[in-house]
């Protein structure tokens, strides 16, 4: 495995899959800097609903998203199991929380596949493609997008 | 990489010679008789030039060479200084800012000002001054690359002896310099005979190896002019002390007078005067000075250039000692413990301390506003020339020291209002004598401390703001209701509304529809607040309060629902748990409360912040009575006040978005996050909900646009 994932380490790429809404979603493990238990924020005053709050890390701020809300899966129920993905993106940090992590995934770049022309184009927008995994199929998520349509215009 | 470092050095002393070429110039308008201002203005050029030759900056050194020319001249008091004279020079050491910018950005500048300025400064050197001694015009062409190969033709060929007594300092040595390098470059001059003087070498036993003892006493014969002798010394100045005289030649001394500000010229002039003035050839004959002294005399006290990142990481850090430090303190107190005096004293102390630490490392940011109020004077005297009105700046408490971000942001602002007060503040020269004023008009600067806070004015002594003209303007802009009734400072305030500019045309200067509101915005991002006051006649002032600081606040801990947040000490006059007799309902929603007799409107904080989780919230709470510009005095209705703190301001910004009524976030002992509210910001909104649409989310509709 680790051969592999040396021999064609320009190809092939890592990710660490989750669930959300009950799909099934991933994450490049570059963008990932860490994983945390959740624990609870504070809310934001005029803020969408997938925008939970801010939280302290280690003394930075950082807003938390609800990933199943933001796909229009629906709040996440709230769960033991529940964690917080911090990733970073465009030189700001962030946390999504999701139901649960699953696995690391080692796939070739050939195995993603483009996100077909589906009708949502918000969706579009945050699923850079998918890979499918035995018999399921596991969505690439944009993390740029996510953010970007979760900040809206600044007020 | 070093010599880059090398030059980099140059630029930034020269940022500080160009700081004190602009206050000697202004010193000099106020006393042009003395000779101290026109000395350290000179130096300032001088050195310039100095370290300009040593870069081959050959633009640079020229127009120094000129302007430092005409200096030399005040100086020998062959010129008076007059109004026209003073104009030149400050417009000679602009031009000579932004040669050092050019040089420094490696880009290029427009030759033809400068040709212009050049031409002016000859014509004060006067033919016959240049006939008498030598070609100045030549010298300023001629004078390429190192200052050392200094062209000397004129006055050249006539053999002197110099008596050159060189006695060099422990410091000189310890920056690396070799006594024995700089007697050889003497030694190809011209004949020489050099004594050394041992007398000084102490007994074995007390012998300090690292420490100067021996000095030289050199004779140099050499057809060399005496500025010359002084550039093999350039780079140990103020590490040594150099007495450089002429004890036989057929020339007069002033020859080498224009390059040379070093004491053989002091033959003329009092002894004083050339002590003071001159440290880097300091003329001391007793016992040798410490070389920190000689330091002192040079510039201000010895600094440090440390990279700012490091210093922020260090203020961050400190910022994560004091939350630590609160989290500490809440620990403990959550522990119930029986009064145990020691921890309970331990813990202040500690508390204390990381007080000291964080007050300390503040400090390293704070920086005197004194270069920022510089640059505005040049921006008076373009804006009057510009307009052709006359003005002076006067500046009031310039070493007022503030975040050295505060003054960074400050600067574009700050330019745009003092050029307003130019602009549209001050009246036309006539005008001004018709209203019986001095004909020169005064923008006035200032800045203090007061109550933890920076305050900043600009003032002008000019006709007051106009009001009716205003508010006619603000209607015919569709910016106010036509039967608006408003009342002096309301009419006032609408100068920082977007889109709006008074003047009636669009002039060069100002006013270009972009105006008071960018300097609104600018300085509500720094967390400050403007206002103005004015009286018609006697001119405007604008203020500005400024936190000292963009790191830490004093806050109020509050509860706004549920959630804990903070609301700056600074924003609140007073706090009222009301009586409910005093809270009246006003039309069907909005509630006003009495205070002392006059009615205050009171803004619910959870319900702006669409916390609305009313529960207990009906008429209890406490209120906070806050002054803002735009609404006059407010009521805030938060549920409790819980604790005053200082708390470590974190951007919501950097990792989020701004959010309105909001002006930061800051982490409370607990390790919880507490929002920090912005309460202008918050009235604003509350009274805009409805027919703003800025204030409606406009991300919710942008979100799946």
């Amino acid at each position: 495995m680790a051969e592999t994932a040396e021999a064609h380490a320009d190809t092939q790429f890592e990710f660490i899959t989750f669930s959300a809404g009950g799909q099934s979603y991933c994450l490049e493990i570059t963008q990932i800097r860490e994983i945390r238990r959740w624990t609870p924020v504070t809310a934001l005053p005029h803020t969408p609903a997938d925008v939970l709050g801010v939280m302290n890390l280690r003394g930075a701020v950082i807003p938390i998203f609800d990933l199943s809300a933001r796909f229009g899966l629906g709040a996440t129920p709230a769960n033991e199991r529940n964690v917080v993905i911090v990733a970073a993106v465009d030189g700001a940090t962030i946390g999504l929380l999701v139901e649960s992590v699953s696995e690391i995934l080692s796939v070739d770049k050939s195995e993603i596949q483009e996100t077909p022309d589906i009708k949502s184009e918000a969706t579009r927008n945050s699923i850079q493609g998918m890979i499918s995994v035995d018999e399921t199929m596991v969505r690439v998520v944009n993390l740029g997008a996510v953010v970007e349509s979760g900040k809206g215009l600044p007020a | 990489m070093s010599g880059n470092s090398i030059r980099d050095t140059f630029f930034e002393e020269c940022e500080e010679l160009l700081e004190a070429l602009v206050e000697g110039l202004a010193q000099m308008e106020q006393a042009p008789e003395d000779m101290e201002v026109v000395n350290a203005v000179f130096r300032s050029v001088h050195s310039i030039k100095g370290g300009a030759g040593a870069f081959a900056l050959d633009r640079l050194v020229s127009f120094a060479h000129s302007f430092e020319t005409v200096m030399d001249k005040v100086r020998d008091r062959e010129l008076t200084v007059d109004e026209k004279l003073m104009s030149l020079f400050h417009r000679a050491g602009d031009h000579l800012s932004d040669l050092v910018e050019a040089a420094r950005d490696e880009t290029h500048l427009d030759d033809e000002a400068e040709a212009g300025l050049t031409g002016e400064l000859d014509s004060y050197l006067g033919d016959e001054a240049a006939a008498e001694e030598f070609s100045f015009d030549a010298v300023t062409l001629d004078f390429d690359g190192p200052a050392i190969e200094l062209p000397s033709e004129d006055d050249g060929g006539a053999l002197r002896v110099f008596e050159i007594r060189f006695v060099p300092s422990r410091a000189l040595y310890e920056n690396g310099h070799e006594p024995l390098l700089i007697l050889d470059a003497l030694a190809d001059l011209g004949d020489m005979t050099v004594e050394a003087d041992i007398s000084r070498i102490p007994e074995f036993d007390a012998f300090d190896p690292a420490d100067a003892f021996l000095s030289w006493h050199m004779r140099l014969a050499s057809s060399e002019p005496e500025t010359t002798l002084h550039e093999v010394f350039e780079f140990v100045e103020g590490l040594c002390e150099l007495d450089i005289s002429v004890t036989a030649g057929p020339e007069e001394v002033p020859v080498s007078t224009p390059f040379d500000p070093e004491p053989s010229t002091g033959t003329e002039e009092p002894i004083a005067e050339t002590e003071t003035v001159l440290p880097e050839a300091e003329e001391t004959t007793d016992s040798a000075p410490p070389p920190d002294r000689r330091k002192e005399a040079r510039g201000p006290k010895p600094t440090l250039r440390v990279d700012l990142d490091r210093v922020d990481r260090l203020i961050n850090t400190v910022g994560e000692l004091i939350i630590n430090q609160a989290m500490i303190s809440q620990r403990i107190e959550e522990l119930d413990l029986p009064t145990v005096a020691h921890l309970t004293n331990e813990l202040e102390a500690y508390k204390l301390l990381a007080r000291d630490i964080q007050e300390g490392v503040m400090a390293i940011r704070a920086q005197p506003v004194k270069p920022l109020f510089q640059r505005m004077s040049r921006i008076v005297r373009e804006a009057s020339d510009a307009t052709g009105k006359k003005a002076k700046m006067v500046t009031v408490g310039d070493s007022t020291e503030v975040d050295k971000t505060v003054i960074e942001r400050l600067a574009d602002p700050l330019t745009h209002m003092v050029r307003n007060a130019v602009d549209h503040g001050l009246e036309k020269p006539e005008g001004r004598e018709a209203a019986g004023k001095d004909p020169v008009g005064t923008i006035r600067l200032s800045a203090s401390h007061r109550s933890g806070s920076v305050f900043i004015e600009i003032s002008d002594d000019g006709a007051g703001l106009n009001r009716e003209r205003i508010l006619a303007k603000a209607i015919e802009k569709g910016l106010v209701p036509p039967d608006v009734e408003l009342s002096d400072p309301e009419i006032d305030n609408l100068l920082f509304l977007p889109g709006f500019s008074t003047a009636g045309e669009v002039s060069a200067l100002s006013g270009r529809g972009v105006g008071m509101d960018v300097v609104k915005n600018a300085v509500h991002a720094l967390g400050g607040r403007v206002s103005i006051t004015s009286t018609p006649g006697k001119g405007t002032t604008f203020s500005i309060v400024l936190p000292l600081t963009l790191a830490v606040m004093d806050g109020f801990v509050i509860s706004v629902a549920d959630q804990t947040m903070v609301i700056p000490i600074s924003s609140i006059l007073e706090t009222i748990r009301p009586n409910p007799r005093d809270i009246h309902v006003v039309g069907t929603d909005s509630q006003v409360v009495s205070v002392r007799g006059s009615y205050v409107p009171i803004v619910d904080v959870a319900d702006n912040l669409g916390l609305a989780r009313h529960d207990d919230t009906g008429g209890a709470g406490i209120l906070l009575l806050v002054s803002t510009e735009l609404q006059g005095l407010t009521a805030l209705r938060v549920t409790a006040i819980h604790d005053q703190r200082q708390v470590v301001i974190k951007s919501l910004e950097s990792n989020y978005a701004a959010i309105r009524g909001v002006s930061a976030a800051t982490i409370l002992g607990d390790g919880k996050i507490a929002l920090i509210l912005d309460p202008e910001e918050l009235i604003n909104l509350a009274h805009a909900s409805g027919n703003d649409p800025f204030a409606q989310h406009s991300r919710m509709e942008l979100r799946h646009g």
